[in-house]
């Protein structure tokens, strides 16, 4: 048989698609498994749910520093962050995680200050955390899609696909991200060794990665609030759905005038600050 | 015939040789034990004694050949999704499990040595799993 030039084309164009094609699908088994049964998955019943989580901080209910480092100790023995201490046993900023933490007027709501404000307001000591924020700075910068948005407005990160990078870290105008210098078991909290204690319901994380508040993800999925909420002085911390009307949060963002950090820089946060006090809602 | 310079040479494949053969060598005669992983933690017996057998969330084969996989798919499916609970495949009636693997597997399977590293240290893989996940306590075992 002989074969003319556009016969030969036509031939080898055909083939070619063909041979491509079977290689894609092997590919695609390759990664994908092709064995691998149809997933079939669900939430947990009790999961807590609702279109945008959000948390108002009423201030005036924090009253001793007590107050606030039960809430911090709360959270941060129950997701192993480390408490990495220098040898005279003060805290090491060097290596410092943090979820939660205390801050100043000032470092909250930097530009917010006037001369003759109140002592009391200037000297007040700030409940801060990550602000999962609408249209948060890091997981637009993320390489990895390792920080990402949850559909409940949670901001979320993947521990085993972060790459360390801190991108993220630089792009947080909340300082919220904290980078593990070191093997954060060798703290002293965490290190049996040293006479700490990990709680083995919850992961460490590892050298190299960036970490930070997950709004209690593993708790909402059992139907429990966050940490911090619970334990916090009662009401000093509320919890819930910003676009249900009848949530407790969103009738105190209405009927009261509360403060975010940093809103001007466009990123949504969700975490409120109502600074006044009083009795409410 | 004659090959010039013929001692070197064949000293020299006579050291070549012996390099590259000696996994063989070394290797030779020794018995590799088989490894055996175990399945009979407390845990596993008692479903046992519960439910009249012993069940995984797949059958034994399909897990030995792809519980990597499955791993990969709950922590995307629960990392990204809230997805907590899995439906087996293959025991439709079982009840769902839990999808985590410091809070699920490792909940029946406490003996990491015996179940997971036996395998693992066989074929020299060594998943980073418990870089950040904590693997359960587990006594040393008297008898060796």
């Amino acid at each position: 048989m002989s074969m003319d030039r556009r016969q030969f084309l036509k031939f080898s164009g055909i083939a070619s698609i063909l041979g491509f094609g079977a290689t894609v699908a092997d590919a695609t088994n390759l990664i994908t498994g092709k064995q691998l049964l149809p997933p079939q998955v669900d939430k947990n019943k009790e999961t807590l749910t609702a279109k945008r989580w959000a948390m108002v901080v009423d201030m005036s209910k924090f009253k001793t520093d007590e107050d606030f480092q039960k809430t911090i100790t709360a959270c941060h023995s129950i997701h192993n962050v480390p408490d990495f201490r220098k040898p005279d046993g003060a805290p090491d900023r060097k290596f410092e995680v943090k979820w939660i933490w205390k801050s100043t007027y000032e470092k909250a709501f930097p530009g917010m200050e006037s001369q003759y404000q109140s002592e009391h307001v200037k000297d007040m000591p700030f409940m801060l955390l990550c602000n999962h924020c609408t249209n948060p700075a890091c997981v637009r910068v993320c390489p990895t899609k390792a920080t990402y948005k949850l559909p409940d407005g949670i901001t979320m990160q993947d521990m085993h696909r972060c790459i360390g990078c801190r991108f993220c870290m630089a792009a947080c105008p909340y300082g919220a991200r904290s980078f593990n210098w070191v093997d954060p078991r060798r703290a002293a909290n965490l290190d049996p060794a040293k006479g700490g204690k990990v709680n083995p319901e919850y992961p460490t994380r590892t050298k190299g990665v960036v970490e930070k508040c997950t709004f209690c993800t593993e708790r909402l999925a059992v139907g429990k609030r966050p940490a911090c909420v619970e334990t916090a002085p009662a009401g000093a911390l509320l919890f819930g759905d910003l676009e249900d009307p009848n949530s407790e949060v969103r009738k105190i963002v209405t009927n009261k005038l509360t403060i975010r950090r940093k809103p001007e820089l466009g990123t949504g946060p969700a975490i409120y600050y109502l600074i006044g006090g009083g009795d409410h809602a | 015939m004659k090959i010039y310079n013929g001692g070197p040479i064949f000293l020299g494949i006579l050291v070549f040789l012996a390099i590259a053969l000696f996994p063989f060598y070394n290797n030779f005669g020794k018995v590799n034990a088989k490894p055996e992983p175990k399945v009979d933690t407390p845990a596993i017996q008692e479903y046992e004694k519960a439910n009249g057998k012993k069940e995984c969330i797949e059958s034994k084969e399909w897990m030995r050949g792809e519980h990597m996989q499955i791993l990969n798919q709950w922590r995307d499916s629960v990392v990204r999704d809230y997805n907590r609970t899995y439906k087996s495949n293959s025991h439709p009636n079982a009840a769902p499990f839990n999808m985590s693997l410091q809070s699920g597997c490792m909940k029946c399977h406490s003996n990491k040595k015996k179940f997971c590293d036996e395998c693992h240290n066989y074929l020299s893989v060594k998943p980073y799993c418990w870089d950040c996940h904590i693997q359960p306590e587990e006594k040393e075992e008297v008898k060796s």
